[in-house]
């Protein structure tokens, strides 16, 4: 059935079943293939996206839950959170083999909008949920301290 | 990785044949921009991996690793995988550093798949990447490639200017005329560049006037990585694309004895259901609709050669193994044996240490198109030339026309190196079984790609060790069961007399001064299969070796960061990493109460690495509070990469130590995904502090030797803040019992 989404800013329209989780909806039916496939069972974080500026795992979200709700996905982030949280990763060369950075950038920019400047048991509360076997944790943690600095000068 | 074949090295110097050439038109391969992005999106870069973008820039090739494109930039072929050890940054290094060319200007992309030129010169004939020889390997290949093709431009620059080439400069991208105030840019020389003949012998830099080497140049992916435009192969897309989904047997060796296709077909979306060697594909127009086909099949699967045993029966058997008698020598110096007899106090230990996945984020995954004289494939290939052949076999194609897009890889740690190609040959099975009709991209879930074996393999060892009356260690036997990762693969020739490398690296060349030391292994087999583990049989012997020498250290009455440098005296590389690093780490200065601090130094693929662990215990439960790290790699070419790479391996090897295990239960495996195989998250990592030791050798690996020491640092820092040690792995929660 035709379901109507607002991805990044942008009305879309889809035909697909109701049951089909928003990240294969992203990935196959809009195009957009930065939100990755980890896991499936929301343990790994590698498709986080936003709705309505909230984290969420859009591997178990049926497409037919998101409603009227603004989905953002990595390729539209465009708040100036998301800016710093993408120039701190770039200047600290958060990233090895990349996989997960897009769930991981999507999970600290919401960390960010919430709370413009995260201890580490703040970064530990809202990055827990986000896998990385590359363990890029350290510089992860390094990167978001570095935006939030950012974002308050 | 592969760490076996870096017996046959090779090191061919720099062939001139076919050194020039000019290409037309270009774009095949997708680019990694650094400062200027490439105009097209991330969908037709996925398209253009087939070649069908074309850009307005002509790219000038320098044999095979070097492009200079008329809009000035410098690609460097990349002939080994990235799978976030950083090659598509340290080979473009080397390249700029020889060029004497802006970093900016550097591009990166994977080459073709090609024995000849794009071999793994430490493995023959053969392209891959292993063994954490990418840098090595190409180190000196791509110096004199740059510095030939940097001689080249200025030659070409010489006689355009009518001026002598001696008088002629080169600095960040510019070849430049002093006195006469002329100069271009590589871009503007290139196409003339191409009728100079390429030098015999090109004069590399003296070290000492490296600007590039051994300074920290952004990483070229960081930005295609950090806006959703870096493709993997889950997100290359091809016209007309299917996708299948692969029911697997529940045991290794099972196959299909029948199965009813009739409820998956129903699925809408499904397009084929066809049984291959493998399984039982479902193939349908998305993921989704295959995935819910296959949920749909029924199969009864033949299981009368299966693997039935589960993990504790496989442990009993290893055990009689070790008990029925010595194994294979892998070494044996002086008189074990006699020196037991005399000793003051032997100690014997037992060790089991357990399959492990590498659990890479992006599950397996592969795209195939068949044609009727080609088979084009897009994946994160790691040994090219084995892929090649597995396809051919398959497709009944010659090697040479199976074409392989290497694509970036969501993490490997050997996984993607299997014999065998697994699931790319599997890809292409459910293209053929569906007679090439459409491209096929083949998708592993979680639970395939964890329950799909090619693990870690498991070990038991039994260590004995003897202390005399003046608290020297007088001898040392070391005894393993273990499966061969490379017996029945195409590698099984690296075997020798019966000693697969793998299992004894790490064990037989123990640097430590012990008169006496033994070390025999028995080559265990069972139906499991397994695979090389970032560091391999370093996993599992640096654990052992390391663990229990700080066992002998107490036995012996001294502290065991003095007792390695004694017996070390002789192995200047490893003692000077053990020496900084326990410097940095403030080695014997007094801890809080509940506190423990342990070391461990461990050598692989020609890498020294020392880590100094400290920990806080707390009534059964602990936590890892700071890793020092000290490594020698030869000169670090690029040194946060270096630092990224122990950061990367202490943090793999930290969450294999504390809860990471695969077992077997009657034959199945009993994980599923990341509830049941719990990898580290980043709540429970440590501050990591990487010092590199200063070298002019040359370059050695990093993607794997920062794991080794981690686990046996880890549990000695147990042992001290508890007297507890450690003989079964993971940790778990064997502190609270």
């Amino acid at each position: 059935m035709a379901i109507e989404l607002n991805v990044n800013g942008r009305a879309v329209s889809v035909d697909v079943p109701d049951d089909k989780p928003l990240l294969w909806v992203l990935r196959e039916d809009v195009g957009l293939t930065g939100t990755k496939f980890g896991c499936g069972i929301a343990q790994c974080g590698a498709c986080t996206v936003q709705l309505d500026g909230m984290p969420m795992r859009s591997c178990i979200l049926p497409v037919v839950a998101v409603g009227n709700r603004r989905i953002t996905t990595v390729e539209g982030v465009e708040s100036p959170a998301a800016m710093a949280v993408r120039s701190a990763w770039r200047e600290l060369d958060v990233v090895q083999c990349g996989y997960c950075q897009s769930g991981q950038m999507m999970s600290a920019t919401a960390l960010l909008e919430s709370n413009p400047s995260p201890s580490d048991e703040d970064i530990d509360q809202a990055m827990s949920g986000n896998l990385c076997r590359c363990a890029t944790y350290h510089r992860i943690r390094a990167a978001i301290h570095h935006a939030a600095a950012t974002l308050e000068a | 990785m592969l760490g076996k074949i870096n017996a046959r090295v090779t090191r061919p110097g720099l062939s001139r044949r076919g050194f020039l050439q000019v290409v037309g038109l270009s774009g095949a391969g997708f680019m990694i921009g650094c400062t200027s992005r490439e105009p097209e999106t991330a969908a037709q870069v996925a398209e253009g991996a087939a070649g069908a973008v074309a850009d307005a820039v002509a790219r000038t090739e320098f044999g095979p690793f070097i492009r200079i494109g008329t809009d000035n930039t410098v690609t460097t072929l990349i002939k080994h995988l990235d799978k976030g050890q950083g090659v598509t940054t340290g080979l473009p290094t080397i390249v700029a550093e020889e060029l004497d060319a802006d970093w900016s200007q550097m591009r990166g992309e994977f080459s073709a798949a090609d024995p000849q030129r794009y071999n793994n010169l430490f493995f023959g004939p053969f392209q891959g990447t292993g063994g954490s020889t990418s840098i090595a390997n190409s180190w000196m290949q791509l110096r004199q490639a740059a510095a030939a093709a940097r001689a080249m431009l200025v030659e070409a620059a010489a006689s355009r200017w009518q001026l002598p080439a001696a008088e002629i400069t080169v600095a960040k991208g510019i070849v430049a005329h002093e006195a006469s105030g002329r100069q271009a840019s590589f871009g503007e020389l290139a196409a003339a560049a191409a009728d100079i003949p390429p030098p015999g012998e090109p004069v590399l830099k003296d070290p000492a006037d490296f600007t590039l080497i051994g300074t920290r140049v952004p990483r070229l992916d960081s930005a295609d990585k950090t806006d959703g435009s870096a493709v993997f192969t889950l997100d290359v897309s091809r016209p007309g694309m299917l996708t299948a989904v692969v029911a697997h047997p529940p045991k290794f060796g099972a196959t299909v004895a029948s199965f009813n296709p009739n409820a998956a077909r129903d699925v809408p979306g499904v397009t084929d259901v066809v049984e291959i060697p493998r399984g039982v594909a479902v193939v349908a127009d998305n993921f989704w609709s295959a995935r819910k086909g296959r949920d749909a099949l029924e199969i009864e699967w033949a299981e009368g050669d299966a693997e039935q045993r589960g993990s504790d029966e496989l442990f009993g058997e290893y055990e009689t193994l070790l008990s029925s008698g010595d194994g294979l020598s892998a070494r044996n110096d002086g008189n074990v044996e006699a020196a037991f007899a005399d000793a003051e106090e032997v100690i014997r230990r037992e060790y089991r240490l357990p399959f492990l996945a590498h659990a890479t984020m992006e599950p397996m995954d592969c795209v195939v198109e068949l044609g009727e004289n080609r088979c084009e494939i897009w994946t994160g290939a790691q040994i090219q030339t084995a892929d090649q052949a597995a396809a051919a076999g398959i497709t009944g194609l010659a090697p040479e026309q199976v074409v392989i897009h290497t694509m970036f890889a969501g993490g490997s740690f050997g996984r993607r190196a299997t014999p065998d190609s697994d699931y790319i040959a599997e890809a292409v099975m459910v293209a053929k079984a569906i007679n090439g009709r459409a491209p096929v991209k083949l998708v592993w879930t979680r639970e395939d790609d964890m329950r799909a074996g090619f693990y870690r393999p498991m070990s038991y060892h039994v260590m004995e060790g003897a202390v005399d009356a003046s608290g020297n260690i007088t001898a040392w036997r070391h005894r393993t069961a273990v499966q061969s990762i490379l017996a029945g693969t195409p590698f099984e020739g690296f075997i020798q007399d019966g000693i697969d490398g793998s299992a004894v690296e790490g064990s037989r060349n123990l640097p430590y001064s012990i008169p006496n030391l033994s070390v025999d292994v028995h080559m265990a087999s069972i139906g499991v299969p397994i695979l090389w583990w970032r560091s391999v049989g370093h996993t599992q012997n640096g654990y052992v070796t390391e663990a229990f020498f700080d066992e002998l250290a107490a036995a012996a009455g001294k502290d065991p960061f003095e007792l390695r440098r004694e017996l070390l005296k002789d192995h200047p590389r490893h003692l000077a990493v053990l020496e900084l690093a326990a410097e940095k780490a403030g080695w014997g200065e007094a801890l809080g109460p509940n506190r423990g601090r342990g070391i461990a130094v461990h050598e692989s693929f020609g890498s020294f690495v020392a880590e100094v662990v400290d920990v806080t215990v707390d009534d059964g439960d602990f936590s890892v509070d700071r890793v020092v790290c000290a490594v020698d790699c030869g000169i670090a070419v690029n040194p946060d990469v270096v630092r990224a790479q122990m950061e990367g391996g202490i943090g793999y090897a930290l969450s294999a130590a504390l809860r990471e295990e695969v077992t077997l239960v009657e034959g199945e495996v009993q994980q599923q995904n990341f509830h049941t195989y719990r990898p580290l998250r980043i709540n429970e990592m440590p501050d990591i502090e990487v010092h590199i030791v200063p070298s002019g050798e040359a370059p050695t690996g990093v993607g794997e030797p920062g794991t080794p020491p981690l686990a046996p640092a880890l549990v000695n820092a147990l042992a001290a803040a508890t007297g507890q040690r450690i003989y079964r792995m993971p940790i778990g929660d064997q502190l609270r019992s």
